[in-house]
């Protein structure tokens, strides 16, 4: 299984720590050429005004798109939440509208408000997740399709669309591999339905 | 249980800066072109180093009014300086709610002993340093990142090579050494044990590090992210060239691209004026600001 980790801006180089410690082949993608060698993508943490504009410049959000309609899983943290919402509250920044979610940018403050947090998550039994949220968003709506899987404050910090991922914090940033292992089974049912639809 | 100021939310924002080029911005409008740019933060500024340069005297925190009008403008972190040492200006900074502080040589200090005790704050600061001793002792006052010093203002990249050759040769040579040698290394470097031990175990800093102080052109900032670096600051670079929106945008795309020379080629071209720029060898010692700190 070979993982991207979108290498254009941002904390990526932790994600990839992460996937290799769980046996996982990972790549940096900063080119859409890339984006046909892997099996599920991460579009990390870092800014998403900076991302976004480097993913128009650089021509890889078309790609994206596409990869996630054939089915290649993706998962977005921090930033990467809000560049796969399907909208961004008060907002006009470009976004690859994978998910059917509101994001809504800074929503807990600036850096001063930063914090982090034990989390219970859905079917991570119970074990709560400590989470660091870094001038995170959060998920204001949470459209058809969409399960919810952990809440803050009463609000939506992670959730899953079909193949689909977004947290609002970093699993990056700490020791607890859970978030990501999550993914890398999300990868391996793509891969498993896509071999079975090929017999 | 939640926890706001922990080391690790004052350490993660500067993960997420990593890649990316944090840009001076002396006006809300010079902000919005940074940011239009695709800068990931800006420092907010009444003068840029070449000016305070020019300028002479006493250069202090900027007026708030600038800083706060800087935040309404931006959706990116802003940052802000203080003067070495100057904790109340820190205190104010903090109160503004700035995204992170600049504790920074660029300024006039304001004790010739002692910085802040960064420890005490639940916003995040970044130092400068030009060598592992001086970036470790910054660390043990509590920066959550660091910045390779150059020089400012300048428009002349050899003391931010330098700089970064140093931090990242002193880094290689402790990795080398026997266990036996680290205590006196640490004494050597006049950097705290603890800090050196991790250095040698982990082979880089404890947090990121960035690199600052002369770099003008898309060139530049490859040059210091091939040498190692996490990301760029650029200071009088972009709104003392001829086209700063251009220049802005060519130097965000080759700290993302840095390895790849075609992309480097394409985003170089017809960037109009860089900035004027100062030799970094006809400056004088005493005005030399890279030796402000202890």
């Amino acid at each position: 299984m070979r993982v991207g980790v979108l290498a254009l801006q941002g904390a990526f180089i932790e994600h990839e720590k992460i996937l290799k410690e769980l046996g996982c082949e990972t790549i940096q993608v900063r080119k859409k050429e890339q984006l046909e060698e892997i099996d599920g993508l991460i579009i990390p943490g870092g800014e998403s005004t900076t991302i976004g504009k480097l993913m128009e410049e650089f021509e890889l959000a078309e790609g994206i798109k596409k990869r996630a309609k054939e089915g290649m899983p993706v998962f977005g943290t921090c930033a990467g939440l809000i560049l796969i919402a399907n909208d961004i509250f008060e907002c006009s920044q470009p976004r690859l509208g994978l998910m059917n979610i509101v994001a809504h940018r800074n929503a807990f403050g600036r850096q001063v408000d930063s914090f982090e947090t034990d989390l219970d998550v859905k079917g991570l039994g119970d074990q709560p997740l400590r989470a660091v949220f870094i001038r995170a968003p959060y998920i204001k709506e949470a459209g058809e399709g969409v399960d919810v899987l952990a809440m803050h404050d009463d609000k939506i910090v992670l959730a899953r669309q079909g193949n689909i991922m977004a947290a609002a914090f970093h699993p990056e940033l700490t020791d607890d591999t859970r978030i990501h292992s999550m993914f890398i089974d999300l990868i391996e049912e793509s891969l498993n339905s896509q071999q079975s639809s090929a017999k | 249980m939640s926890e706001q100021g922990t080391w690790r939310v004052k350490k993660g924002l500067a993960e997420m800066l990593k890649g990316g080029v944090i840009m001076d911005v002396t006006t809300p409008e010079q902000a919005k072109i940074a940011e239009a740019a695709g800068a990931c933060a800006v420092m907010a500024l009444e003068r840029v180093p070449a000016d305070i340069r020019a300028t002479g005297g006493v250069a202090r925190m900027a007026d708030p009014t600038i800083i706060l009008k800087i935040m309404d403008a931006v959706t990116i972190p802003v940052m802000a300086k203080c003067r070495i040492g100057h904790f109340v200006e820190a205190q104010i900074l903090e109160s503004l709610g700035v995204d992170y502080i600049d504790e920074s040589e660029v300024l006039t200090p304001a004790d010739d002993k002692f910085h802040v005790n960064k420890n005490a704050f639940k916003v995040p600061f970044v130092c400068g340093a030009r060598n592992l001793g001086e970036a470790l002792r910054r660390i043990g006052e509590g920066a959550a990142m660091i910045r390779t010093k150059g020089e400012p203002g300048t428009g002349d990249v050899i003391e931010a090579v330098k700089h970064m050759r140093m931090v990242m040769s002193d880094i290689r040579r402790l990795q080398n050494l026997p266990e036996e040698e680290l205590m006196t290394f640490a004494k050597e470097m006049a950097a705290p044990y603890d800090l050196v031990l991790e250095v040698a175990k982990a082979g880089r800093l404890p947090v990121v590090n960035f690199a600052a102080g002369g770099i003008a052109t898309p060139a530049d900032a490859s040059l210091m992210m091939q040498l190692g670096c996490d990301g760029i600051f650029v200071g009088s670079g972009i709104f003392k060239s001829g086209d700063p929106a251009k220049r802005a945008k060519a130097i965000v795309a080759a700290t993302t691209h840095y390895n790849d020379p075609q992309v480097l080629a394409e985003v170089s071209k017809d960037l109009g004026e860089p900035m004027v720029g100062i030799n970094c060898s006809t400056i004088a010692e005493i005005e030399r600001m890279q030796l402000r700190g202890w």
